[in-house]
């Protein structure tokens, strides 16, 4: 038996369990090279736009960022493909747009559902119960495939708090008993709760909540 | 209470806007500004004595005058990456008012004569960002961004960023780095970004709030600006409160009133019975303050006097209702979440803050770890790349400092209920409720 049993190692936030974590490299095999962009097929739409945002910068690297966005908008994650294609267009190496793509919140290396639920669990939004609001989302997503939800750092909306950013757009407070509401407005593609998103909220004399 | 100046119109319909804006005077600023020399307007900038809103509160005039004159390439930076946690100010002036900030990028590009400028803002803020990406294509359409723009001889170029969600990258080198399209991790300082920043050229970096503040300071004149405020501490300033009190938001003040104003009076103080029981001044990396500090005016000097920081102007209250072991975990958690790893004593000290804290709560410490928790803490102080060590241990420690006996109260009452765990008999309800409290 091993010294350090594998499934004793807890999952850290930050994925320092990776697939493959306990697996030495292989240092013989040569790292991946820059795709072939005449053999690498990319769509039409996708190259646009990743030429659009290199043409922004003096030095192309900087499109990294904006080029992974648009391939997780194109493929719905940042896949190995997508991230071929999106190497091709930049001219660089697989693994550098990889290295980029897995230091980031946002950018998922892994198949998530379409709709992005981010519950914020940081301290206003806690002091203002958004651990159960987590639950309760979890609770009513339960294992729907459609939905990538999970709780996420301070969203910059403490003060709509316990607030969660569902596809893009910032809404709350949500009760816990509205939650099911929520979920299934989601599914139904409809703007959850539209009286409470950022986009008609007001910045001056905030309204009073308790 | 002095006129408001970055939420004059905030809520005018239509603001984010070039036409309503200009109805309200937008880009008027930018006129004067260039028509003056840039020494003049560098003169203004220093004049008001702004300190940057960001964070750190370094004087906005003073740093862009490290940038060296002559001909190479410069860069201006924005940074609105807000993620310190409790902080939204710059949130509601990209989304509302959004040509307000661009007015003041282009008078501080023309002020160092950068020609490329970016904003760097958080991926989550959709929102702000699609309104932001509307408002630089309007401005460039009208002239206002461009060559030999309104007939002088600046000529710029301005572009929207967006991140991928790092609260690292509002580090400003880390921020340069993430621009870079490489890991958002921060750099070894000096140089400094004025001397070798974004592409290795000069940069100035500042935040949202500043540079939306430059317009301001433009049309009514250094001087003047500095008037408002306290010395040290001029201006006018949006504060988010935010956590247990009735009315969270941002407001707009004059430094340098009372703090007990800011959270019972504008914000409305904690719910019905409920009483302060400490509070963040500066987001959550500030060293926290308690009840006996509401009386303190709220500016740059006086917080820092009081062993905490004015940082970016966030206040979170907590109430009386919430254990202090509590917050100490959250607060540990989010800076193990978005350490870097790239030096040891944050990422090694984070993770085995949060350990010690899941200790204590769970009744495994003895008093005995709060020393060594509290030593920790001193070892990461000043001893980091960059400032996100800090900015856990500095309220950490405060927290075990000023709260010691709740944490001494804490361990034992968890120590208390493992042990009644391990007996057959029923544990009395209020030892149960004693270790949740």
């Amino acid at each position: 038996m091993s010294a350090i049993d594998p499934s004793r190692v807890p999952r850290f936030a930050h994925g320092s369990r990776v697939p493959g974590w306990d697996e030495a490299a292989d240092l013989t095999k040569d790292p991946a090279p820059m795709p072939d962009p005449a053999t690498t097929p990319v769509p039409e739409q996708l190259r646009a736009t990743i030429e659009d945002y290199m043409s922004r910068y003096p030095d192309r690297h900087s499109a990294a960022i904006p080029a992974l966005h648009a391939v997780q908008l194109h493929h719905g994650w940042c896949s190995p493909e997508g991230i071929e294609q999106a190497a091709a267009v930049m001219r660089v190496t697989p693994g550098y747009l990889a290295a980029v793509a897995t230091f980031y919140d946002m950018l998922f290396t892994e198949p998530v559902g379409t709709h992005q639920v981010f519950v914020c669990t940081n301290i206003s939004c806690s002091l203002c119960g958004a651990d159960d609001l987590f639950a309760a989302f979890q609770e009513h997503v339960g294992d729907d495939a459609e939905f990538n939800l999970r709780s996420f750092e301070c969203l910059g909306a403490c003060d709509m708090a316990p607030m969660a950013s569902i596809d893009g757009s910032y809404v709350g407070p949500i009760a816990v008993d509205e939650v099911p509401a929520v979920v299934e407005a989601v599914r139904r593609g409809e703007e959850p709760l539209p009286d409470r998103q950022l986009s008609r909220r007001k910045a001056l004399d905030p309204p009073v909540i308790s | 209470m002095t006129d408001l100046l970055l939420f004059k119109d905030i809520d005018e319909p239509g603001l984010d806007t070039l036409e309503v804006y200009e109805r309200h005077g937008g880009y008027q600023a930018l006129r004067k500004a260039l028509a003056m020399s840039r020494e003049e307007v560098l003169h203004e900038l220093e004049a008001s004595a702004i300190r940057g809103r960001g964070g750190a509160g370094f004087a906005m005039g003073k740093k862009a005058s490290f940038l060296p004159k002559g001909t190479m390439d410069k860069y201006l930076v924005c940074n609105a990456d807000e993620s310190e946690p409790g902080t939204l100010k710059d949130r509601d002036l990209m989304l509302k008012s959004p040509h307000m900030l661009i007015e003041g990028m282009v008078i501080a590009a023309y002020t160092i004569s950068a020609n490329l400028a970016y904003i760097y803002i958080r991926g989550e803020y959709d929102l702000p960002a699609t309104r932001l990406e509307r408002a630089v294509e309007e401005a460039k359409a009208a002239g206002y961004i461009g060559d030999s723009i309104l007939g002088s001889d600046h000529s710029m170029n301005l572009w929207v960023h967006r991140g991928a969600g790092a609260y690292i990258c509002g580090e400003e080198t880390a921020l340069l780095d993430s621009l870079e399209g490489k890991r958002g991790n921060p750099r070894l300082k000096p140089p400094f970004p004025a001397v070798q920043g974004l592409f290795q050229g000069p940069t100035l970096i500042n935040n949202v709030e500043t540079l939306s503040t430059v317009p301001t300071i433009i049309a009514m004149g250094g001087e003047r600006y500095a008037e408002l405020g306290v010395q040290n501490s001029t201006g006018t300033k949006v504060v988010s409160v935010s956590g247990n009190v009735r009315r969270p938001g941002n407001f707009e003040i004059e430094l340098g009133i009372s703090s007990r104003d800011i959270i019972y009076g504008l914000a409305g103080g904690p719910p019905e019975g409920r009483e302060v029981k400490f509070w963040f001044p500066g987001g959550s990396s500030s060293p926290i303050l308690t009840k006996d500090d509401l009386d303190l005016s709220y500016d740059f000097d006086t917080m820092a006097k009081a062993g905490s920081m004015l940082g970016s102007g966030s206040i979170i209250v907590v109430d009386d209702a919430h254990s202090i072991v509590d917050v100490a975990l959250k607060t540990a958690e989010f800076y193990r979440h978005e350490s870097c790893g790239k030096c040891t004593p944050c990422r090694e000290g984070t993770n085995w803050t949060v350990k010690m804290l899941e200790r204590i709560d769970d009744g495994e410490a003895t008093p005995m770890d709060l020393d060594i928790m509290a030593s920790v803490q001193e070892q990461i102080i000043g001893n980091c790349l960059c400032v996100l060590g800090d900015s856990m241990a500095m309220p950490i420690g405060s927290m075990v400092e000023k709260f010691r006996d709740e944490f001494e109260a804490h361990i034992e009452a968890a120590r208390a209920r493992n042990e009644l765990a391990t007996t057959d008999e029923a544990p009395p309800e209020a030892i149960i409720q004693g270790a949740v409290a």
